[in-house]
C-alpha cells in the first residue's frame, strides 16, 4: 500500500488554490449523470449532500436516525473557530493554523490544517446566510469568545448550542435540496457493507432499520461522513447510534485506518454513577474559566467538601501548572485528574471524581454574575446529579469525547480505496493527536461544504467510470455477507446481552487504553480482547428476527465491529511508543511527569492495512514534516 | 436489593397495522441517579435474557438535544420533569411501588412504527416545503455585511432552540404542529437573511403541515407547556401574522 497524500505543490498559502485550479471539472449539464452516495447527515454529511446537490449531482444521502436533523453534531456546545479577527486581537489564518498544529501536538499535515484555517471564514459567512442565529453584540455584529489553546477570541457561538444551530443550518440546506429532487434522503438506514467493483467504491449495502431489509445502492463515488468511534469505550459523550460500522466495513475492503489510538478524553464530564449508566454528559470547558479544581490533600479523606479547610485542599492544576492554572488543555487536565484519583484522593462515592468549585468565584463576583455565565450548566448539573453547584462543588471526571483517528485520506479527502471519500470526524483529520475546542464544527463544515465539492469533481471528471447498477453481482455478494452476520448473531442464543459484553469491552479499553497507557497493560488487553470477542460470538443473546425493527440486533452488529476495532486501537497504541496529545504512554514522559514526544521516531501518521481475518494488520507510515509550524515541547508550567 | 421496584404499563405494538395494547412489567433495582431511559434499559436487558422482544423506543444523544426520544409518561409528553426531554427525566422522582404508564407520542401525523417508536418524517417534509434560506454554498456575502439587532438575534435563537421532537403535537388536543412550524417561521422571519422568502415560506410550510394531517391551533397552549426547550406560544402569534401578511401580499395563483 502506498500512502500518497497528493499535497499540491507551491507555497503553503497557495496550495488549495492550486488544487482547485488543477482539479478537472464536470460540465454543469453532465453533473446529473453522476450518482454520489453520502453516508451520514452531520455537519460533514449534510454539508456535502447539500452542496453537491446545489452543483447538480444526483445525490443519495443515508441517515441512521429517524431524521437528518438528529446527527450527533447537534450535541456540540461551545462554538466554532474562524480566523476573522473581528476582535482585532491579532488573529490571522496563519495564527489559527499554527495554534491548530501545535494543539494537535505536531501530528497533523501542515497543508491540510492551513486549508482548514483558510476556509474557516467562509464557513461563518455561509452559516450566517443560512440563518444560523449566532450570538451578536448590541451593534448587530457577531460576538466572539475565548477557548482553550488560543490567546485570541476567535470562537463564534450560539449560546451553549452552537452544534445544534450549525447542524440545523446544514439540515435546512439539505432539506432545500431534497425538495428540489437533487438529493434523496433515506432515514433509518445503517450502512453494513461497502461495495467495490474493479477496485473502486461503487456503492453500499444498508440495512433498513424499520423493515430489516438489506438495500443496495450504486453510485460513481461514496462519501463516508459517519462520525467517530468513541463508543468503543462503551461510556462516552457520544450518542447511542454513533458507531464505527461504516468506517470498519471500508477498512475491511482496503481503506487504511490511521492513528486509531488518538482519542480525546474531555476533562469536565459528570462522573460515572453506576454500571447502569448508558452515557456520559459533558459540562462545557468554559466552566474552568471560573471554577477551581481540587481534591483533599489526604488520601481517603471522606469529609464533606465544605468541612475541609483551605490548607488541606490540593488545587492540583494551579499547583502543577501555575501559569495556565485551571485552563490547561484538555489532555493535560484529564491526566492530572487521573493522577490524584490514582493516589486515592478522588472524591464522591466512587472516589473517581474531583471537585470543580465555584465558591471563590461566587464570593468574588457575586452569584448573579456567575449565574449569567453558567446558569444553564449549573441547572443541567443540578438536574442530573441532584446537587446544587452553587452550594457544593461540582464533581467532574474525564470521559471519552472525540476521536482524532479515522480512515486515512489524502489531501482530496479520498481514502486508499479509489472513489471512497471520508469526511468530518470519521477521517483521521486535521487535529493531529489532540483536537482544540471549537475546531470539530469547523472541520466538519469545511470538509462537507467546501472541500468535497471541489475534490470530488476532480475524481469524477478525471476517471472513466462506467455505469454500474445495484444489479451487479458484487452487490449480491455484499448482501450475502451482511446477511450472514445477521443470521449468525441471531443463531447464537447465548446468555449475555450485547450491551453487557460491550460494557466489559469498554471497561477494558478504559483501563488499559484510556488516559494512561503502558506496554504491559496494552499487551494484557491485547490478550484479553480476542477472548472477549470469542465469547461474544459464542454467548451473545439477540432476540427477534433480522426482518424487523430490532434494536438489540443493531447493538449486536455494532458491538461486533467494536471487538475488532478495539484490537486495532490497542496495537496502534502499543506501537506508538511516544506520548503525544491524547495518547499518553507512561514510559515516555519528562522528569516532571509530562508527556514526552519522540519526533525522531514518531513524527508520522500510522495507517493500518487490513490483511484478512486472523492475520495481523500491516502498519504503514506517512512521514510528517513541519516547515512553517516548528515543533516544540508543549509546556503549560 | 438496592434501589426501588416499579410497576410499568407499557404500550406494545408490533407494527403500524397491529392494534397494540398496554402490557404490565415489573422492574427492580432502579437507582435515583438513573435516567428514565436507563430504567427502560434495565427492563430490556431483563426481557432479552428471558427471550422476550424488548421494548422498542427512540433515543440517541441521551442529553436532551437531538430530539429523538418521544415518550408519553403518565399522560405527559416527556414526563413530569419540566424543561426536560424523556431522556432527561430522572428516576429520583419516583417512589418504591409506583406505577408508571409509558405510551408513544400519539397523532395522526405520527404513525406508530413499533411499540413506543413513531414516524415523524412529516416534520422533514414540512421543512422541505420552506424551512430554509435559498443560498448556495460559496455565494454568501461577508457575515458582517448585514447587522442584526441583538434582541432580534436573541428572539430568533429562542425559536431556533426547537429540537423537532414533536411533543407539541402529542400534547395538543388537535394534534397540531403549529408550534413546530412557528418556531422555524419565526426564526427566519426575525433575521434579515430570511426575510426575502418569508411570504412563500409561511404559506407553503402551513400548506404542508395541513396536508400531513396535523390539526389547527385553537390556543390551548398545551404545546408550550410540553415543549422541553421553552419555545413560546407567542411564536404561533407571529406565524399567524406572517401567514396573514403573506396571504395579502402574495398574488392569487
Amino acid at each position: 500500500m502506498k500512502l500518497d497524500a497528493k499535497i499540491p505543490s507551491g507555497p503553503l498559502e497557495q496550495k488549495w488554490d492550486q488544487r482547485r485550479f488543477e482539479a478537472k471539472l464536470v460540465n454543469p449539464a453532465n453533473r446529473r449523470k453522476f450518482d454520489v452516495i453520502v453516508v451520514g447527515t452531520g455537519l460533514a454529511g449534510a454539508g456535502a449532500a447539500a452542496s453537491l446537490g446545489e452543483l447538480g449531482y444526483n445525490v443519495l444521502n443515508l441517515c441512521i436516525q429517524d431524521s437528518p436533523r438528529r446527527a450527533h453534531s447537534i450535541a456540540a456546545q461551545g462554538g466554532i473557530n474562524a480566523a476573522k479577527n473581528y476582535p482585532n486581537d491579532g488573529d490571522s489564518v496563519r495564527r489559527l493554523f499554527t495554534d491548530t498544529v501545535k494543539g494537535g501536538d505536531y501530528r497533523a499535515r501542515e497543508a491540510n490544517v492551513y486549508r482548514l484555517a483558510q476556509i474557516s471564514n467562509s464557513i461563518i459567512d455561509h452559516c450566517t446566510a443560512l440563518g444560523v442565529p449566532f450570538a451578536r453584540d448590541y451593534g448587530g455584529l457577531l460576538d466572539n469568545r475565548s477557548f482553550g489553546g488560543a490567546q485570541v477570541s476567535r470562537t463564534f457561538y450560539a449560546r451553549g448550542q452552537t452544534g445544534q444551530q450549525l447542524l440545523l443550518g446544514a439540515y435546512s440546506a439539505l432539506m432545500r435540496q431534497a425538495a428540489s429532487g437533487r438529493v434523496k434522503v433515506l432515514p433509518r438506514r445503517e450502512m453494513v457493507e461497502l461495495v467495490l467493483v474493479d477496485g473502486r467504491a461503487r456503492g453500499v449495502v444498508c440495512r433498513n432499520l424499520v423493515t430489516g431489509k438489506l438495500e443496495s445502492y450504486a453510485g460513481h463515488a461514496v462519501c463516508l461522513a459517519t462520525g467517530g468511534y468513541g463508543n468503543v469505550f462503551y461510556l462516552s459523550t457520544n450518542a447511542n447510534s454513533c458507531n464505527v460500522g461504516a468506517a470498519w466495513r471500508a477498512y475491511k475492503k482496503g481503506a487504511a485506518f490511521a492513528n486509531p489510538c488518538f482519542t480525546q478524553i474531555h476533562p469536565t464530564c459528570i462522573p460515572v454513577s453506576g454500571t447502569h449508566q448508558s452515557k456520559l454528559t459533558l459540562m462545557s470547558e468554559s466552566l474552568r474559566n471560573d471554577g477551581r479544581v481540587w481534591v483533599p490533600k489526604k488520601a481517603g479523606d471522606s469529609r464533606s467538601p465544605e468541612s475541609i479547610p483551605e490548607d488541606e485542599r490540593d488545587y492540583f492544576l494551579e499547583r502543577r501548572y501555575p501559569s495556565f492554572g485551571n485552563l490547561v488543555p484538555r489532555d493535560v487536565a484529564s491526566r492530572a485528574a487521573k493522577v490524584v484519583c490514582d493516589e486515592g484522593k478522588g472524591v464522591g462515592a466512587s472516589k473517581l471524581s474531583v471537585y470543580l468549585d465555584f465558591r471563590d468565584a461566587i464570593k468574588r463576583d457575586g452569584l448573579a454574575a456567575i449565574r449569567e455565565k453558567y446558569g444553564n450548566l449549573f441547572d443541567m448539573y443540578h438536574h442530573i446529579t441532584d446537587e446544587d453547584p452553587q452550594k457544593v462543588p461540582m464533581r467532574i471526571y474525564p470521559a471519552v469525547h472525540y476521536t482524532m483517528g479515522g480512515l486515512w485520506v489524502d489531501y482530496d479527502l479520498m481514502t486508499t480505496v479509489p472513489g471512497l471519500f471520508c469526511l468530518g470526524e470519521a477521517n483521521f483529520s486535521d487535529h493531529g493527536a489532540n483536537r482544540l475546542g471549537a475546531s470539530a464544527l469547523m472541520q466538519g463544515l469545511a470538509d462537507g461544504f467546501f472541500i468535497i465539492p471541489a475534490t470530488l469533481s476532480g475524481y469524477l471528471a478525471g476517471e472513466k467510470l462506467g455505469k454500474v447498477s445495484a444489479e451487479h453481482e458484487a452487490f449480491r455478494e455484499a448482501e450475502k455477507a451482511a446477511d450472514a452476520r445477521v443470521q449468525k448473531l441471531l443463531s447464537v442464543n447465548g446468555k449475555r446481552t450485547p450491551a453487557d459484553i460491550h460494557r466489559e469491552l469498554g471497561g477494558l479499553m478504559w483501563e488499559y487504553c484510556g488516559m494512561g497507557r503502558n506496554e504491559a497493560g496494552l499487551k494484557k488487553a491485547l490478550a484479553r480482547v480476542p477472548e472477549l470477542k470469542e465469547e461474544f460470538w459464542k454467548n451473545v443473546r439477540v432476540t427477534g428476527s433480522g426482518a424487523d425493527f430490532n434494536q438489540t440486533l443493531e447493538r449486536a452488529l455494532r458491538t461486533a465491529d467494536y471487538m475488532e476495532l478495539a484490537e486495532l486501537i490497542l496495537r496502534d497504541a502499543l506501537e506508538r511508543k511516544e506520548s503525544c496529545g491524547g495518547h499518553f504512554r507512561e514510559e515516555s514522559r519528562t522528569p516532571e511527569g509530562e508527556a514526552l514526544r519522540d519526533d525522531a521516531g514518531f513524527s508520522h501518521v500510522a495507517a493500518w492495512e487490513y490483511q484478512g481475518e486472523g492475520s495481523a494488520p500491516v502498519r504503514h507510515t506517512e512521514p510528517l514534516s513541519f516547515e512553517h509550524a516548528k515543533p516544540s515541547q508543549r509546556s503549560y508550567k | 436489593m438496592i434501589g426501588i421496584r416499579l410497576n410499568l404499563r407499557i404500550w406494545r405494538q408490533k407494527g403500524p397495522a397491529d392494534a397494540g395494547a398496554l402490557k404490565s412489567y415489573e422492574v427492580d433495582g432502579i437507582l435515583p441517579d438513573m435516567s428514565f431511559l436507563e430504567m427502560l434499559d434495565v427492563l430490556n436487558e431483563k426481557l432479552i435474557l428471558q427471550g422476550e422482544d424488548p421494548v422498542a423506543f427512540d433515543h440517541d444523544c441521551r442529553e436532551g438535544i437531538c430530539g429523538m426520544c418521544s415518550l408519553v409518561i403518565d399522560g405527559r409528553p416527556h414526563g413530569k420533569d419540566e424543561g426536560a426531554t424523556s431522556c432527561d427525566n430522572r428516576m429520583r422522582r419516583y417512589k418504591d411501588g409506583d406505577t408508571i404508564t409509558v405510551e408513544p407520542f400519539r397523532a395522526k401525523g405520527f404513525p406508530v412504527v413499533k411499540d413506543l417508536v413513531v414516524d415523524r418524517s412529516a416534520f422533514d417534509r414540512i421543512m422541505q416545503a420552506g424551512g430554509f434560506i435559498s443560498v448556495n454554498t460559496g455565494s454568501a456575502p461577508e457575515a458582517h455585511c448585514v447587522p442584526v439587532p441583538r434582541h432580534k438575534a436573541e428572539a430568533a435563537m429562542d425559536a431556533a432552540a426547537c429540537v423537532g421532537c414533536g411533543a407539541c403535537v402529542a400534547a395538543c388536543p388537535n394534534a397540531s404542529g403549529m408550534l413546530f412550524v412557528a418556531a422555524k417561521v419565526s426564526q427566519l422571519a426575525l433575521l434579515p437573511q430570511g426575510a426575502v422568502e418569508r411570504e412563500r415560506r409561511a404559506l407553503s410550510m402551513i400548506k404542508q403541515h395541513d396536508l400531513e394531517g396535523f390539526g389547527n391551533c385553537t390556543n390551548e397552549a398545551e404545546c408550550e407547556a410540553a415543549c422541553p426547550k421553552g419555545v413560546k406560544l407567542s411564536n404561533i402569534a407571529r406565524l399567524n401574522r406572517e401567514y396573514l401578511r403573506a396571504s395579502i401580499l402574495t398574488p392569487a395563483q
